[in-house]
């Protein structure tokens, strides 16, 4: 008589976590704030800080954050989401906040809140998607925009001579002895996924010890106004938005002091 | 060696044709359909069974409409030796 042994077993190695809803989300095929709003959803549920954790949406294409990510949310007027987190952690300290912004958002009208956030070492984090463009409003030119980028405001591409350069606004908080960690990421490539996730844990995490403001930049793409293809989009990611702008940690805290 | 063998479960009607997923896949298991979903979009299809559950295109879809499943095998444990046996038994083990 011959025994079967049961030697292989199908296991589910990855599905949607719960605190990403089912909300169909309305971001354009291929945009990478669906993947980012993914990583912070899983972040939270590993974490178990679901019942814990109060998010802070901008104004931009990600205005609707509070539809698909399952935990308290607030909205903040243009710019001024790390001005609002600042006060929602002030009130409740025991509790996570974060501030999800666009670069338009947190490094052009909101330039001075998220200075001042970070100048004041608030403790929270700040998640910033950069996709070099005003994605909602149409594809002007940002901040970030690159020399030469074409947008709807810039349609020759950037002159820097009379439209002035690119704002690295993620070194420039860096400076900043407010600031705890602060890192920049992408979510274009599975590696670069699993960096990405791994910082904003590490965002979440180091809140609790007290010690300054969080920022997670996550450079991404914007395919309809950029005027490419999901797949094109990436590709020119990689190759200059990424040249300017160099994935890597930027500031980490001293291991020994934590 | 043999290949780990995986699934993938996408779901097409939430699916918005972005093609990433393809690009990701390292064992070209998918592709675009020749139909289009409610929305409009052609979705991604599993066309092939070389997929080894790595979860990459899980990890690049930015709505999440993919679910991967993988194949693992567990050591085979020798628990018992039995000799001499005239009837038929069974042995089982807790799960
Ligand atoms: C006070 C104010 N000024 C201007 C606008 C118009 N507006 C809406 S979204 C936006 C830019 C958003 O761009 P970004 O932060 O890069 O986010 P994205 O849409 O690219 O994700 C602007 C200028 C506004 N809503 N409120």
């Amino acid at each position: 008589m011959s025994v079967e042994t049961l030697d292989r077993i199908e296991t589910k190695v990855f599905e949607k976590t719960k605190s990403l809803l089912d909300t169909e989300m309305h971001y354009c095929p291929g945009c990478g704030h669906g993947v980012a709003h993914r990583l912070i959803a899983e972040v939270i549920d590993e974490m178990n800080i679901v019942e814990d954790t109060i998010g802070v949406a901008p104004v931009g294409c990600s205005v609707f954050a509070y539809n698909y990510l399952g935990m308290d949310f607030s909205q903040a007027a243009h710019g001024r989401a790390s001005a609002v987190a600042t006060g929602i952690k002030r009130v409740l300290p025991e509790k996570y906040v974060f501030s999800y912004q666009g670069d338009g958002d947190l490094a052009a009208i909101g330039t001075g809140e998220t200075i001042h956030t970070c100048n004041r070492g608030e403790n929270i984090l700040i998640i910033f998607i950069n996709n070099g463009i005003y994605g909602m409003t149409g594809g002007q030119m940002a901040p970030t925009t690159l020399p030469n980028m074409k947008s709807t405001t810039s349609p020759f591409g950037r002159d820097t001579k009379s439209m002035g350069y690119p704002l690295k606004i993620t070194e420039l908080i860096a400076a900043l002895p407010g600031t705890y960690y602060v890192t920049r990421q992408s979510v274009h490539k599975p590696l670069n996924v699993r960096r990405a996730k791994k910082a904003i844990q590490k965002g979440f995490e180091y809140q609790k010890l007290n010690k300054g403001t969080c920022f997670v930049e996550i450079v991404s793409n914007c395919p309809s106004n950029w005027k490419m293809t999901p797949v094109e989009s990436n590709h020119w990611m990689d190759e200059h938005m990424l040249a300017f702008y160099p994935l890597g940690d930027i500031k980490v805290p001293n291991v020994k002091e934590a | 060696m043999a290949k780990v063998k995986g699934d993938i479960k996408i779901d097409i009607e939430k699916c918005k044709g972005c093609v990433i997923c393809v690009e990701a896949c390292p064992e070209d298991v998918i592709a675009m359909s020749n139909e289009v979903n409610q929305k409009g979009y052609l979705f991604a299809v599993k066309i092939e069974d070389g997929c080894t559950g790595c979860t990459n295109c899980a990890l690049v879809c930015p709505d999440a409409v993919i679910t991967v499943y993988r194949e693992v095998k567990q050591k085979k444990e020798q628990i018992a030796v039995i000799t001499n046996v005239t009837e038929n038994i069974t042995v089982s083990v807790d799960k």
